[in-house]
């Protein structure tokens, strides 16, 4: 059997873990992790990244895994699915869907056509292929694994300068990027053995990814971010390159002022007091996103960068182009 | 239009759904707090609270059982609990393994399946299981009926229906079927498996390695005395999460992806059969209604007021910043009211702070609670 391993330059080998690189710039990376829990704006950092990247020239793909295809909306682009699909120029994008990267693995495993297709069919082998803890994940970490190959494992296979990963939602601390490890340790014979070892050395090497975590200026995202970075550390041994503050809110007022629209909100009736609240508001929440980013700066490792809040009804790809200024 | 109080009344089960980050974890404890305060005995189930919001609440040397939260650290904030507030943080892990012990036959079987490393993995990390562990532990505190009212905070999942399918894939993966066709070799099943079967056996056992298969094996062994029974009480679970008594409220914030999710969600509770409650936006962007009238000359008069034109330029600006995010969210809402056909959508504001306190559970509480009209007024600051 044809294991990933088999044949070509490898992109691997590496030392285990490797801490002591001179620090690359995240976008000099081969493969960079855009991660951090729901709702803080993932893929557009991702997106961000993938659009500067693509403007300093190098060809580069942003991978969504199992996702609704967020980004390839943003590109007002029909659903990619599990195709490299570009999106601009040097800007491509894929859907990773696990049960697609399972059959484009077995594919690559098994030479004999006839054997395949009763495995396609066969219930028992999805069902295996269902029922084993962490397969999915670990085969979808593989197809990240295959993108980033200058020698393509797949037919006539694009060679990219950087892929970029939207991963998933961390629901439970770092489950998707320790899938390879804890793989490893279960599997203790085989070619998943193997390639498990080598995908986790793959996510441990500094030299050539990147993982950046994004968070919001809220408790909640703080304390997650801080904490996810400590489980990457300690059990995937990831040291993270970048947190990405997101939505952080322009300081419009300074503390005399906002004591001045005070004074207006409770003189005044109709649109000034409207507006004079709304300008308090920004006030109060600019300085708490303040208080939340020192947390953050002081709670992490890894150099924190701001972005913006952008006041956009609906943050789609102008809103991620503005990032892409911004997140290099 | 009701506030949360009427949708829930007569409720035993309130489960809050959404996709992650949209304050699913705030809301649940604020409708717990406010029903408590309404007089029920209420235990609000939560997965992954806020650090200080656990702390506030006393969560902090929480295990798997419920704890009253001190209905002194509410009056301080001005709520006055009537009835009892319970909360609990719920262990994936413990609550499989409360489980596995209460479905076996005796001590040796539990042990069996504790000591599996494949048991191991599916009951800390195989998606799903935190999900069926989440309705299971409902379904046991329903049982024991103990409270008025049972608030779930279901665990943060990227989409919001893995929550509703989980319960399905897990029991459909301990039952094990195919795999025990092809387990017993002898038997007549594996004849009718035939030579497709042992392929796929042989290739999944050459790619996955033997220990794995032989883990797995030992697996559904241990398991088997087990199945009928896990199968009898995930039915029940389902006709509980059905039952008219029981409530599913969608939260969700106030942009184009969440509301889409929230329209996405609502669909499948409707084509599942569950019975859906209303709809809860967090983080809202109120409109003020004064400005469609004095607009134009707004930035005039600030200045005139202020005596500052640097200041009325930038209160005027952010005023603009702020009215566009409320005409979109005001949008979206209005599509959500009409994908999800109610009337129901309660608007909770984006306050000044975010929320991980009781301070702030109290002033969302008077917005989950209060009419439309009266949620209005609060936000203007009229009321």
């Amino acid at each position: 059997m044809r294991g990933y391993s088999h044949g070509g330059p490898l992109f691997l080998p590496v030392p285990e873990i490797a801490r002591n690189y001179p620090v690359t710039d995240l976008l000099d990376k081969r493969l960079v992790f855009v991660t951090g829990k729901g709702g803080v704006g993932k893929t557009t950092v991702a997106v961000a990244l993938g659009l500067r990247a693509a403007a300093e020239g190098k060809r580069t793909i942003v991978c969504e895994i199992a996702a609704q295809e967020n980004a390839s909306r943003m590109f007002a682009h029909t659903e990619v699915g599990f195709h490299e699909v570009e999106m601009e120029e040097n800007l491509w994008s894929i859907s990773i869907d696990p049960d697609e990267s399972m059959r484009e693995y077995v594919l690559l495993q098994l030479k004999v056509r006839a054997i395949r297709d009763m495995l396609f069919r066969s219930r028992i082998f999805n069902y295996l292929a269902a029922a084993t803890p962490g397969l999915k994940e670990l085969v979808t970490i593989g197809k990240i694994w295959e993108l980033a190959q200058l020698d393509r494992k797949v037919k006539q296979g694009r060679k990219y300068d950087l892929v970029i990963v939207d991963a998933p939602a961390t629901g439970h601390g770092i489950g998707f990027l320790q899938t390879p490890r804890t793989f490893a340790n279960i599997a203790r014979v085989g070619p998943i053995h193997s390639q498990a070892q080598q995908l986790d050395r793959l996510i441990t090497d500094k030299k050539h990814t990147g993982v950046a975590i994004v968070s919001l200026p809220e408790e909640m995202p703080v304390n997650e971010s801080a904490s996810l970075e400590a489980d990457l550390r300690d059990e995937v041994g990831v040291a993270v390159d970048r947190v990405y503050m997101n939505g952080l809110y322009p300081e419009r007022f300074s503390n005399e002022e906002a004591g001045r629209l005070a004074a207006l909100a409770d003189a005044e009736s109709g649109a000034a007091r409207a507006a004079a609240r709304a300008g308090l508001s920004e006030h109060n929440r600019a300085r708490s996103q303040r208080s939340q980013l020192a947390r953050l700066r002081r709670r992490v490792e890894a150099p924190v960068k701001t972005l913006p809040f952008l006041f956009e009804p609906d943050l789609g790809l102008e809103g991620a182009r503005e990032l892409s200024q911004r997140v290099g | 239009m009701p506030g949360v109080g009427e949708i829930l009344d007569g409720k035993d089960i309130c489960i809050c759904a959404g996709s992650g980050g949209v304050g699913k974890t705030t809301t649940s404890a604020a409708i717990a707090a406010g029903m408590a305060a309404r007089g029920l005995k209420v235990c609000v189930l939560t997965i992954d609270p806020a650090k200080r919001l656990a702390d506030s609440l006393g969560l902090k040397e929480l295990g798997n059982e419920a704890k009253q939260v001190d209905p002194a650290l509410f009056e301080q904030q001005g709520v006055e609990i009537q009835g009892e507030l319970w909360a609990m943080m719920l262990d994936a892990k413990a609550t499989f393994d409360e489980l596995v012990a209460r479905q076996a036959p005796d001590e040796e079987a539990r042990d069996r399946v504790l000591d599996n490393r494949i048991y191991q993995q599916i009951s800390s990390a195989l998606a799903g299981s935190q999900e069926y562990m989440a309705m299971e532990k409902l379904f046991e505190l329903h049982s024991e009926g103990q409270f008025d009212l049972l608030v779930l905070d279901t665990p943060p999942t990227r989409n919001a229906l893995d929550f509703l399918d989980a319960p399905k894939r897990l029991t459909q993966f301990i039952e094990g079927r195919s795999l025990r066709v092809f387990m017993k070799p002898t038997g007549l099943a594996a004849k009718v498996a035939g030579r497709g079967a042992s392929v796929a056996l042989s290739v999944f056992k050459r790619i996955v390695g033997f220990d794995l298969l032989a883990d797995l094996a030992e697996f559904f062994n241990a398991f088997s005395g087990m199945v009928d029974g896990f199968q009898a009480r995930a039915k029940r679970v389902n006709s509980l999460l059905s039952d008219p008594h029981t409530c599913f409220l969608v939260v969700c914030g106030p942009q184009g992806e969440p509301v889409d999710e929230a329209v996405y969600f609502h669909r499948k509770l409707v084509e599942a059969k569950l019975p859906f409650g209303g709809v809860i936006v967090n983080k809202v962007h109120y409109p003020a209604e004064e400005l469609r009238d004095e607009g134009a000359e707004l930035a005039a008069s600030l200045e005139e007021k202020l005596g500052d034109a640097d200041l009325a330029a930038r209160v005027a600006e952010n005023f603009a910043d702020y009215q566009a995010l409320a005409e979109r969210d005001a949008r979206n809402i209005k599509r959500l009211a009409r994908e999800l056909r109610t009337r129901g959508v309660i608007r909770v504001p984006i306050l000044d702070e975010d929320v991980h306190d009781l301070a702030g559970l109290a002033e969302i509480n008077r917005y989950l609670f209060a009419s439309n009209e009266e949620r209005i007024e609060i936000a203007a600051g009229r009321a």
